[in-house]
């Protein structure tokens, strides 16, 4: 398991791939247009241009073509951030493309969130799934190496990036031959603050943690979508190549982690300047 | 090399009996020899049914008989929904044991098999929540198998491997079906999509892939046909979502299963005739989608896609709805086939394939 394809024939991989019915308006990963659009319409329009007021920098940065990994940090207990940086790609981005977002496994398993997530664009965070996306059909993939370490972590720890899991997100990259790009998110942790975690009705309900936040658990379900209307400031760093290490760098697991470690420290450095630069969380 | 010389197991099965009428179509097959426990279900004009006990003990000596250079072995069970779990694993485990002993020679007595195609399943991978979105030939599930069907895939096809590995010289294909569509291919699923409403659980949408029949005998004629070597998932090209699947037939989606409690409300569903079996109940909820680029890149062209072998069946079931399947069941009588094949009062003998049958294809 986990062993992923030799580097194949690029081309063989790519031609015998499905053609794309015009019949179908649900992807072969389950992303459903339909679905996809009304959400994207109605609430995360609404938070991007009136709640969140999303400020994008470096929208360049994002490649027009071609695979690409964009790694951002993660906050918030019902992270508003993927859906944001995906929609800045789709607002600024001078050619708009699909973000497949990686989503963990958990997801496939809950009901109703299994339904609602691969139909907006989630995939199951798996290294064959990132590496068919980026390699073979050349699409943008979020991910967050932070995973539930950030999107948990509580509000005292805002900004302070967690570890990057075992660099795994440096050898999808590696694998598929397509660039880094780091995301800096400014505003999440402030949206959607966690102060504590109950430890009992996590495992009561099954969930992936069960937090307390301005408005939830009070408020009931609707209460997870209680975002604090803090000002988001997206910014896409410069890309980083990853072709240039010889044939096989993800065999080299010193290079991994340091391109890993290197990716969080821009990142993490990033962060600190916007919160330096910000006169308010407000506005 | 092309083969003359075929065995189908699995005669009695849809995919054995339709494998061999295409095999018959084809002037170069010298001899069709079936073997399968029950009688045949299709009309066959020259190949000779054995019936044989549910282990295929005695296969070996058919198949030095009649020298036999290809084995297409289709009898493998994917379904539970149809016979015991006993039945189904002594077929399944011991049945391709001794399949695959009746190929393998020994010293003395040099087998005449060059090939070995196995029909198995996408039930390989299973259906899991940390699957992969799409499964290669080289990935393997990322848990032990759950289900019975699942268990005995899984060890029939590690006999199948251990036996290439034994026999170097021998192409041994095996193609991992994922669920078939097509009229008169009873399965579970297609009991299900035969309901006025296509019934899902509560809060999931799972992913399937299908193969229509005629991609399936394709298939299998392709592996015949040119070397095969290795393990190939067969799937049509796209990955619907089960409300898709809905759409395609023109049922309205109904979730009814719970989420929580599936077996539960499963138990209460066979009280009234609808059966689920548990290798359904997890593609229910995870579904499953496998990678067929192997397939392609190997020359054979698939001719539905997921979404076209829905359409078809869709059009199947409008078309049987009216019929209401009064077509004439075809019943085998042994007498009156032997008296065909055989007799010198037969003048028209159907040992060549008729012109018809040619014109067809």
């Amino acid at each position: 398991m986990r062993e992923l394809p030799p580097a194949s024939p690029t081309g063989a991989a790519r031609d015998l791939l499905p053609a794309i019915e015009p019949e179908r308006r649900v992807t072969d990963w389950g992303r459903s247009e339909r679905v996809e659009g009304a959400f994207d319409k109605t609430l995360v329009s609404f938070l991007y241009h009136y709640w969140f007021r999303c400020e994008v920098e470096g929208i360049e940065h994002v490649p027009a073509t071609g695979g690409a990994l964009l790694v951002s940090n993660h906050a918030g207990a019902l992270p508003p951030d993927g859906s944001m940086i995906g929609k800045a790609i789709n607002e600024e981005h001078p050619r708009p493309r699909p973000l497949h977002l990686t989503v963990e496994h958990f997801f496939k398993g809950y009901p109703g969130f299994s339904m609602f997530v691969s139909k907006i664009g989630g995939v199951p965070a798996h290294p064959d799934n990132v590496q068919r996306l980026l390699h073979d059909e050349q699409q943008l993939v979020l991910v967050f190496p932070e995973g539930r370490k950030g999107s948990s972590k509580l509000y005292k720890d805002r900004y302070r990036l967690r570890r990057f899991g075992r660099g795994g997100f440096v050898e999808a990259a590696m694998r598929a031959q397509v660039p880094i790009v780091p995301v800096a998110v400014l505003g999440a942790e402030e949206a959607a603050p966690i102060f504590a975690h109950v430890n009992l009705l996590k495992r009561l309900t099954g969930l992936l943690y069960f937090p307390i936040t301005p408005t939830f658990p009070h408020l009931g379900l609707p209460g997870m979508l209680g975002f604090l209307p803090a000002k988001f400031r997206i910014r896409f760093l410069e890309p980083i190549p990853t072709d240039e290490w010889g044939d096989e760098p993800a065999a080299d697991k010193g290079l991994v982690q340091t391109v890993a470690e290197e990716v969080r420290a821009r990142i993490q450095s990033e962060l600190l300047e916007m919160v330096a630069e910000r006169e308010s969380v407000w506005f | 090399m092309r083969s003359r010389r075929i065995l189908v197991t699995g005669l009695s099965t849809y995919w054995g009996g339709r494998l061999a009428q295409e095999l018959e179509a084809d002037p170069e097959v010298e001899a069709i020899v079936g073997v399968d426990t029950k009688e045949p279900t299709r009309a066959l004009e020259r190949t000779e049914f054995v019936r044989v006990g549910a282990q295929h003990a005695l296969l070996r000596r058919i198949v030095q008989a009649a020298e036999i250079e290809t084995v297409v072995d289709t009898r493998l069970a994917v379904d539970s929904g149809f016979g015991s779990s006993r039945q189904i694993h002594e077929n399944n485990v011991l049945g391709t044991m001794n399949i695959l002993a009746a190929c393998s020679g020994s010293a003395r007595e040099p087998s005449p098999v060059r090939k070995v195609i196995f029909k198995s399943s996408a039930h390989y991978y299973g259906a899991e929540r940390d699957d992969p979105a799409f499964f290669t030939e080289r990935m393997q599930r990322p848990h032990a198998p759950r289900t019975r069907i699942e268990a005995d895939v899984v060890e029939a096809e590690r006999a199948v491997a251990a036996f290439a590995e034994r026999q170097p010289d021998l192409t041994v294909s095996v193609l991992r079906f994922v669920n078939g569509l097509g009229p008169g291919l009873a399965t579970s699923h297609s009991a299900l999509f035969d309901l006025p409403f296509v019934p899902a659980i509560l809060g999931f949408d799972p992913r399937y892939q299908f193969i229509y029949a005629d991609d399936i005998v394709g298939t299998l004629m392709h592996a015949v046909r040119v070397d095969l070597d290795g393990i190939f998932n067969v799937a049509g090209d796209g990955v619907l979502a089960l409300s898709e699947v809905a759409g395609g037939l023109g049922k309205p989606f109904a979730p009814l299963l719970p989420p929580v409690g599936t077996g539960i409300a499963i138990q209460a569903l066979r009280r009234i005739g609808l059966n689920v079996p548990d290798e359904m109940r997890q593609q229910l909820r995870f579904g499953r989608a496998v990678d067929n680029r192997k397939l392609k890149g190997s020359g054979y062209a698939l001719r539905y896609t997921s979404r076209e072998a829905v359409a078809r069946y869709a059009e199947h079931l409008r078309v049987k709805q009216i019929t209401r399947g009064d077509e004439e069941p075809y019943r085998y009588e042994r007498e009156v086939e032997d008296f065909l094949r055989y007799s010198p009062s037969v003048r028209n003998r159907p040992s060549a394939p008729p012109e018809r049958r040619r014109a067809r294809r």
